[in-house]
């Protein structure tokens, strides 16, 4: 998919009052939630500081770790395979499918899933892949797309998804407005389908190398039944995702609730390790996910990103975020955490617009359980595509060259004042040249230029230094 | 106390009353200001636009600058923040060991104006006067990259006459973001619009921060609206008798 690029693509999206709306309100209450809960742990920071420490040693030590999980996964009775992009991932899971005959399988809510795109090549082989997280069925029933990490429907209303439910599952049954009658309608739906369906595929939101136990968090319990259910189980895990020890979940089950949803702890925590007779599936696959992950820890400064817990706090603080929703950054990743995860993995010129979409506020790492300094990484972005991807005749490259140079000589530097008060010289040029002054003069008057710089009027008064 | 001021360029050529007030302000409370001629750019523009490389001679000329001062004042949280935490970063890029010194032994003497005057001059009550009504916004840089906390405001508490409201959600960003307000315009016009609603349901004449650039953004569009409020960077006010 060709991107349009983020600010091609955010204004249709600001000018949705509807989407407006719900996603303002709806991260406003998420960010007070989760405000509440982190001012009540005394220790907060020193969890944070442990979360981001355990996973910068994890990927400092991730081919031991990896090797580590594939034997405990084994020695356990589940079978680990390797995967060195989607397409791969893709071939193993169809493959996985047509080798116990499913038609059908059932899915844990999973951003690596939707990040390969699993399910469209699922049904390219003829089966059908069942989201039974709510919102991502909510997504799925209507062709959507996911607009929020953890709330993939956060763009749509409980009107809108009435109608969507009546036309789909509830087959022309009348529904009633309030939650519990929507949600009893998707229960019915999918109760059938956790009986009868045979296999599942999740992915993962821990796997514990020590163990071999994976760890799926989520609120509805839909996961479980997936996991629990199936003969057959599938977990598509991104490499980034394994913690060393056991011990390391204590950290990291307390981080992500109250970061993620502002509860003090999770609901349903599912924790399985490989295969056990008469309890849960008969067989467990587990698909370790490159993706273009082993390019983002060759870069020292991005690598962090690969630290991300999937909370989407990043999302709810980030006041770009909050008015221009999720689709606007064009991935499955969206808010701060995407502008700097989708430009990694996919190739910085496959997104070399999303580095620049945040002002930089910080909104974002303030709240980072495991401490990613993203407005740091976002700079850090920006200039690879600088000098990655941009051509040295690029109008703004020239410009930004010469400012340099103006800024790099005192003689030139006060030319270019006096020249800027006549609306000349490189310093007019700027905003033109960078973005488009037509950008600012929209809606802001530009300053007018006193007559009389400061350091004039030092002169003037102090007669120099 | 010797103080040496970086006004910076965008205060230098677009706002040269806060240069001045800065001044006064700090003569005032008994300090004695220098102003190195020789200074321009921090490089913040060209670091935070992607162009690190471009930055790299504007750190080594900042350092060379101001290497000898005792203490650097700037009214600009965002140019302090440049300083302090880009700095050494440039210079690992650049691989410069000598500038990576340099910046270590600046760094630790680099102030903010509310941190200077809180911190290293001990006062709260500047003497000032302003009787106006005034909403502050404390900027994203202030806040969460130096961390000045509530310094401004107990600057501002202790101005007389002044009525200082409450602005709601304050802590939220304009959305200037330097270039930002032009790359991705419409984003940033969007964000202003609430901070702007926040501010004109204060009913303040006043609108202040602790660095221009924001003000310039914010100010800019209530003069396109014609809503009568003006925005004047937090020097002016703690230098107004």
């Amino acid at each position: 998919m060709a991107r349009a690029g983020f600010p091609a693509s955010a204004p249709a999206n600001l000018a949705n009052s509807q989407l407006r709306r719900n996603l303002g309100k709806a991260t406003r209450t998420i960010r007070g939630k989760r405000a509440e809960v982190v001012s009540e742990l005394p220790d907060w920071e020193a969890l944070r500081d442990a979360g981001a420490a355990i996973k910068a040693r994890a990927l400092a030590t991730l081919p031991e770790q990896l090797e580590r999980l594939e034997a405990a996964v084994t020695r356990a009775g589940g079978t680990v395979h390797w995967a060195r992009d989607g397409a791969e991932a893709n071939r193993i899971v169809a493959g996985i499918a047509h080798g116990h005959g499913a038609r059908e399988v059932i899915k844990v809510k999973s951003l690596a899933t939707d990040e390969i795109k699993l399910n469209d090549a699922l049904a390219a082989e003829g089966i059908e892949a069942i989201e039974t997280d709510l919102a991502e069925l909510i997504v799925q029933l209507g062709h959507d797309r996911q607009s929020h990490i953890l709330v993939p429907a956060i763009h749509r209303n409980r009107e809108e998804i009435r109608s969507l439910f009546m036309r789909t599952i509830a087959r022309g049954r009348e529904l009633g407005h309030d939650p519990g009658s929507l949600t009893e309608a998707a229960r019915r739906h999918l109760r059938e389908r956790f009986l009868t369906v045979n296999m599942a595929i999740s992915g993962a939101n821990f796997g514990v190398a020590e163990t071999g136990t994976v760890c799926v968090v989520e609120s509805e319990g839909n996961g479980r039944m997936c996991t629990t259910l199936p003969e057959v189980l599938v977990t598509v895990m991104g490499i980034e995702k394994v913690l060393p020890e056991w011990r390391d979940l204590e950290v990291f089950l307390q981080l992500l609730p109250r970061s993620s949803t502002g509860e003090r702890m999770n609901p349903y925590t599912s924790l399985w390790t490989g295969v056990r007779e008469g309890d849960g599936p008969r067989e467990f696959h587990l698909v370790l996910l490159d993706g273009g992950r082993t390019d983002v820890l060759a870069d020292e400064t991005g690598r962090q990103a690969l630290h991300c817990i999937r909370c989407s706090a990043c999302l709810n603080a980030c006041p770009v975020y909050s008015r221009t929703g999720g689709f606007a950054y064009e991935s499955v990743y969206p808010g701060p955490i995407g502008a700097i995860l989708t430009p990694q993995l996919e190739g910085l010129d496959r997104a070399p617009t999303l580095p620049w979409a945040s002002s930089l506020c910080g909104a974002c790492y303030e709240v980072c359980p495991v401490k990613i300094d993203i407005p740091s990484v976002l700079i850090h972005l920006r200039g690879r595509v600088v000098r990655e991807q941009k051509r040295r005749t690029d109008p703004e490259r020239l410009t930004m060259g010469a400012v340099g140079k103006v800024f790099a000589s005192q003689e030139r530097y006060e030319r270019a004042q006096r020249l800027v008060r006549r609306g000349a010289g490189p310093l007019a040029k700027l905003p033109i040249r960078v973005g488009a002054l037509g950008g600012w003069t929209e809606a802001r008057e530009l300053p007018d230029v006193p007559e009389q710089s400061f350091r004039d009027w030092w002169r003037a008064e102090r007669g120099g230094t | 106390m010797r103080v040496a001021l970086f006004v910076t360029c965008f205060n230098d050529t677009l706002f040269p009353s806060t240069g001045r007030a800065v001044v006064e302000l700090l003569e005032r409370l008994g300090c004695e200001v220098s102003f190195p001629e020789a200074q321009t750019c921090c490089g913040q523009m060209h670091a935070n636009t992607g162009y690190q490389l471009e930055a790299v001679p504007l750190a080594r000329r900042f350092v060379r600058v101001f290497g000898d001062a005792d203490v650097v004042v700037s009214p600009s949280a965002s140019c302090v923040g440049m300083v302090r935490d880009q700095y050494a970063k440039l210079a690992a890029l650049a691989g410069d060991p000598e500038l990576a010194r340099a910046v270590d032994a600046i760094v630790p003497r680099v102030r903010e104006l509310t941190e200077l005057l809180v911190d290293d001059l001990g006062v709260e009550d500047v003497g000032a006067v302003f009787p106006h009504r005034v909403a502050y916004h404390p900027t994203c840089h202030s806040l969460r990259l130096l961390r000045v906390g509530d310094r401004p405001l107990r600057l501002l508490r202790a101005v007389r006459g002044i009525d200082l409201v409450e602005l709601e959600d304050a802590q939220e960003c304009c959305g200037f973001g330097g270039t930002f307000a032009v790359k991705n315009a419409d984003t940033s016009i969007a964000m202003l619009s609430d901070k702007l609603r926040r501010v004109l349901d204060t009913r303040a004449e006043v609108c202040t921060a602790a660095d221009n650039s924001c003000l310039m953004h914010i100010g800019g569009a209530l003069r396109r609206q014609r809503t009568g409020v003006r925005t004047l960077h937090l020097a002016e006010i703690l230098a107004a008798r």
